[in-house]
């Protein structure tokens, strides 16, 4: 798992005296099997059951059309054709979480190398700086990005006195939704490349500059390829809980719903359809599912290949 | 009230199969709960769970039933009615005074989700507008109290072009082309605004007529609004970040305070009536003091607190005095006979209709 | 780290800039800060508006302090958060102790179900929990709240201590089941204590996970359970004054506090190590 960098290799301490018996873990294991495992058996069953004539909840009748209806709309006048809406949410997932992605990889490479090469107790409190934000509330920073990118506010005043343009509109559009996107995630990718490049020995660069080697060429032929575990850390924090975000597309993008979990929130609330809202989250699911093992796999070979 | 001497009053008492023996309605001892047999409970302190619209009631109005009572009021907030019901049927048992409106009323009874217990019937029932008895989601008040009434139309800033020439939904809907336009987010709203501008007529808004359905959705689709939010559009249209607003009358009343440049427009092909009431949840902890709760709010003066807070008309008789000038003197609330015609009860629609509904919100919302 | 020797010193230095990056960097840290001091500066605001500044007041703050819901919302946080940090630390202690005696196999599926959580999308688990507790008829309130934290809280809480149980000398253990102790006494005698930085941080970082959850808590809190998270959000829809602003910064201060307390126990059990 992309993960394997916060959790440390194991011992085989299976005998060793002093650590108390496996079974430990049963009694957290059965709790988040409960809270955790059979609740997505819960929303993969829901999501094959009917909907009830009034409302949330579900009729314990087989239905199978669900996920026929993510992707075939009967129309309104009649006609049966391909739904693009759900598509286009779906894409839009993606093609928001890819540029939070992007966006936050090309800010964040020089800000850890950077932080990595200071003096070891400047190196302390930048950390500390960047881990803040990363403790905060979710609410509080995308709330931060609506008050920066209201009409009114400081950047709109600033814009509209210098004269860039007559109506600062940012907010309550997509743009709006992947600047707090970007501002969300920026410290989830700092912190994994920064642990990459805390670790790099520079020597290695050194070499490289004896040898003659121009900055840019140590930078991309010897620094990058050595913190790519932070890397690939820092895209898979990024990139796959950005496909799942809510408050973002929800409080920037002006109540349009445009992310699949807005969708996913809005069928079990306002519009009262559980089963179709289960039949997008098992989808979210795989797509996260598949993800994660690619990453997972693209990280295992780089391993392999280096060994 | 000049608004309930109108038609539409007339119009709603009607829409209900009314005996007009209800005049009974006071008291219906024979299949009444038991409240009636026994003494209205007495104030002895403890909670009450309020689940209400944001911004629907006035705190310091809380503080003064707490005081007088010893309740303390717990107050947790939605923004629509479907909303409502879903918290509610979620599983989410421990509410007990809920705010539904007519329609809703209507859905829940049948869901058996309210609690029947002879509202008409409690000491304050009578101050109940005789208007407001009959009405078809609550016969003879069994389940609910009357609380807010109003309509929804257009909240227009004059100062921009666009938007003072808006006098239809046709006109609603092409503004967002040019200006900054806010919608509710509420399907029955948005899509009965849809069906009249396309020319469907205010009886038939709950037809089976896909084709219907479909001109309304083609009209949808070239609809973009800025927000599509039930909630803060008071804000936003003060401050001038959007010019145009559809929006209940006493929102736009509230937004008229602050700024002085908004006017609130009955559009042509016709527009909602609704009434909101105090219901109580089935299964609710704390019976007595919601019951208590209920009564206190029928009182006349109560009746104008919360007139004066949230800018819309009460039903409740005798409250006249103690509202504020202001409000009587709005066109948007004290409406004017030709207007009032406009107004017609919110559809409340069978499943086959009501599913429609939903297909054509949820296809717009996913294509903004 | 320098294997040139001293001569060389200036070109390391320079060696270890590369272009741009100084000012990139600042840049970002006055990116990820700009937004959080703005709402700090206009919770400062008296007008109601809080984009237009018409003068400094403390207002909002005394509301905030005044207004029952929000002491409410707060309460409910706060025993929601500490119920979840003591039982999902709890079970992150047994976790982490169990996983040590694990075989590769067994581990690697402990692994994973333990590290769901953060893997999963919140609004999937959110949605799922909920269908779950009207399955089990659980009702929605205090304690359907305290369960749902207490799953998401394990993962974040097992980090920190797993981390420090790995790191933990075998001797130490060896040596008191030489002299006789049993393995209840080992447990609480060495291991627990020497356990004890990783637990503090994982319960500590398990709080500040629960206190901001929004997701999980929109969807399972009931009447009167609200948190404060979700009130806050309740009220930016609908009523948005300073008084968001202020709260805002009371949480942002909370925040840093607690990564402080966190840092410090850090930085003062590494010299006890």
């Amino acid at each position: 798992m992309a993960l394997d960098l916060s959790l440390p290799v194991v011992r085989d301490d299976s005998h060793a005296p002093g650590k108390t018996s496996k079974w430990l873990a049963l009694a957290p294991m059965a709790f988040l099997s409960l809270t955790v495992a059979i609740p997505l058996v819960i929303i993969a069953v829901y999501s094959f059951l009917a909907r009830p004539e009034m409302g949330a909840g579900v009729v314990w009748k087989f239905d199978p059309t669900h996920y026929v209806k993510i992707f075939i709309q009967d129309r309104l006048d009649g006609t049966r054709s391909f739904d693009t809406r759900y598509l286009k949410v779906i894409w839009n997932s993606f093609f928001y979480s890819g540029i939070t992605t992007i966006a936050t990889l090309v800010l964040s490479i020089p800000v850890a190398l950077w932080i990595a090469t200071r003096d070891p107790r400047k190196r302390v409190l930048l950390v500390f700086l960047v881990t803040l934000p990363f403790w905060t509330s979710i609410l509080i920073r995308t709330y931060a990005i609506t008050q920066l990118l209201d009409e009114k506010g400081v950047l709109g005043k600033i814009a509209t006195t210098l004269g860039i343009t007559s109506h600062f509109q940012i907010l309550y559009t997509p743009t709006a939704t992947v600047i707090g996107l970007i501002y969300t995630f920026l410290p989830f990718m700092i912190l994994p490349i920064y642990a990459s490049a805390e670790r790099f020995d520079f020597r290695f660069a050194e070499a490289g500059y004896d040898l003659g080697a121009r900055k840019m060429q140590v930078l991309f032929k010897i620094v990058l390829p050595q913190i790519a575990p932070g890397i690939m850390a820092g895209v898979a924090l990024v990139f796959i809980p950005g496909l799942g975000s809510f408050l973002q597309p929800d409080m920037l993008g002006g109540g349009k719903t445009n992310m699949i979990a807005n969708v996913v929130a809005n069928n079990y609330g306002q519009a009262r359809n559980w089963p179709f809202g289960s039949a997008l989250s098992v989808l979210l699911c795989l797509i996260v599912l598949v993800a994660t093992l690619l990453l997972s796999a693209s990280a295992r070979k780089r391993k392999a290949s280096r060994i | 009230m000049k608004f309930f001497t109108s038609k539409v009053g007339v119009a709603i008492a009607i829409a209900a199969t009314v005996s007009l023996g209800l005049s009974a309605c006071s008291s219906n001892s024979a299949t009444s709960s038991s409240s009636s047999s026994t003494a209205f409970p007495t104030a002895k302190g403890g909670e009450l769970n309020l689940y209400n619209w944001t911004n629907y009631i006035d705190p310091a109005q809380l503080k003064a039933f707490t005081a007088e009572t010893g309740i303390k009021v717990n107050l947790d907030t939605f923004d629509s009615n479907e909303t409502l019901l879903a918290k509610l049927q979620a599983g989410a048992t421990g509410y007990d005074v809920i705010v539904p409106s007519d329609y809703m009323v209507a859905q829940m009874v049948t869901l058996g989700l309210l609690e029947k217990v002879d509202v008409a019937g409690f000491p304050n029932g009578k101050n109940i507008d005789p208007n407001f008895l009959n009405v078809y989601w609550d016969k003879g008040r069994q389940y609910t109290a009357p609380y807010m009434y109003g309509t929804t139309g257009i909240g227009v800033n004059m100062k921009d072009p666009i938007a003072s020439k808006i006098t239809s939904w046709k006109d609603f809907f092409a503004a967002a082309k040019g200006t900054s336009v806010d919608v509710l987010k509420d399907q029955t709203e948005v899509v009965s605004a849809a069906l009249r501008a396309t020319g469907v007529a205010a009886a038939d808004l709950c037809t089976t007529d896909k084709s219907k359905y479909a001109a309304a959705q083609k009209l949808l689709d070239t609809f973009k609004p800025k927000v599509i939010n039930s909630d803060g559009g008071i804000e936003r249209m003060v401050k001038e970040s959007s010019m145009v607003r559809m929006a209940w009358n006493g929102s736009v009343h509230r937004m008229t305070v602050d700024n002085k440049n908004i006017k609130y427009v009955f559009p042509s092909e016709g527009m909602n009536f609704w009434a909101d009431n105090l219901a109580i949840a089935k299964g609710a902890k704390n019976l007595d003091n919601a019951k208590i709760f209920i009564n206190w709010m029928m009182d006349p003066k109560q009746g104008a607190v919360a007139t004066n807070f949230t800018g819309y008309a009460n039903a409740i008789l005798g409250s006249g005095p103690f509202m504020d000038a202001a409000i009587k003197a709005d066109p948007a609330i004290n409406t004017s006979p030709e207007n009032a015609k406009l107004a017609t009860p919110t559809p409340n629609c069978p499943t086959a209709a009501r599913d429609l509904y939903t297909e054509v919100f949820t296809s717009w919302t996913s294509s903004q | 780290m320098s294997v040139l020797g001293l001569p060389k010193r200036k070109k390391l230095v320079n060696l270890r800039n590369f272009p741009f990056f100084t000012s990139i960097s600042y840049f970002v840290l006055f990116v990820l800060y700009a937004p959080l001091v703005l709402v700090i500066f206009y919770s400062f605001n008296r007008n109601r508006t809080a984009q237009i500044w018409t003068g400094f007041s403390t207002r909002w703050y005394t509301d905030v302090f005044t207004n029952t819901d929000v002491v409410r919302s707060l309460k409910n946080s706060l025993i929601v958060g500490s119920a979840a940090t003591v039982l999902s630390t709890a079970l992150a202690i047994a976790a982490a102790l169990g996983l040590l005696r694990m075989g590769r196999k067994g581990s690697a599926f402990a692994i994973g179900l333990l590290g769901a959580p953060l893997i999963i999308p919140e609004i999937v688990s959110a949605v799922g929990t909920l269908g779950f507790f009207l399955f089990v008829k659980i009702p929605l309130g205090h304690i359907a709240l305290i369960l749902a934290h207490t799953a998401f809280c394990v993962p974040f809480a097992m980090l920190p201590i797993r981390a420090r149980l790995v790191s933990l000398e075998r001797s130490s253990f060896e040596a008191a089941a030489d002299l006789g102790a049993n393995e209840w006494k080992i447990f609480t005698r060495i291991t627990l204590p020497l356990l004890a930085p990783g637990i503090m941080a994982g319960a500590l970082l398990a709080f500040a996970i629960s206190l901001d959850d929004f997701i999980t808590s929109f969807f399972i809190a009931g009447p009167g359970s609200t948190t404060l998270p979700v009130y806050i959000f309740g009220m930016i829809r609908s009523n948005v004054t300073p008084a968001i602003n202020a709260l805002s910064t009371l949480l942002l201060l909370v925040s840093a506090l607690t990564l402080v307390a966190s840092y410090t126990l850090a930085t003062k059990n590494q010299d006890r190590k």
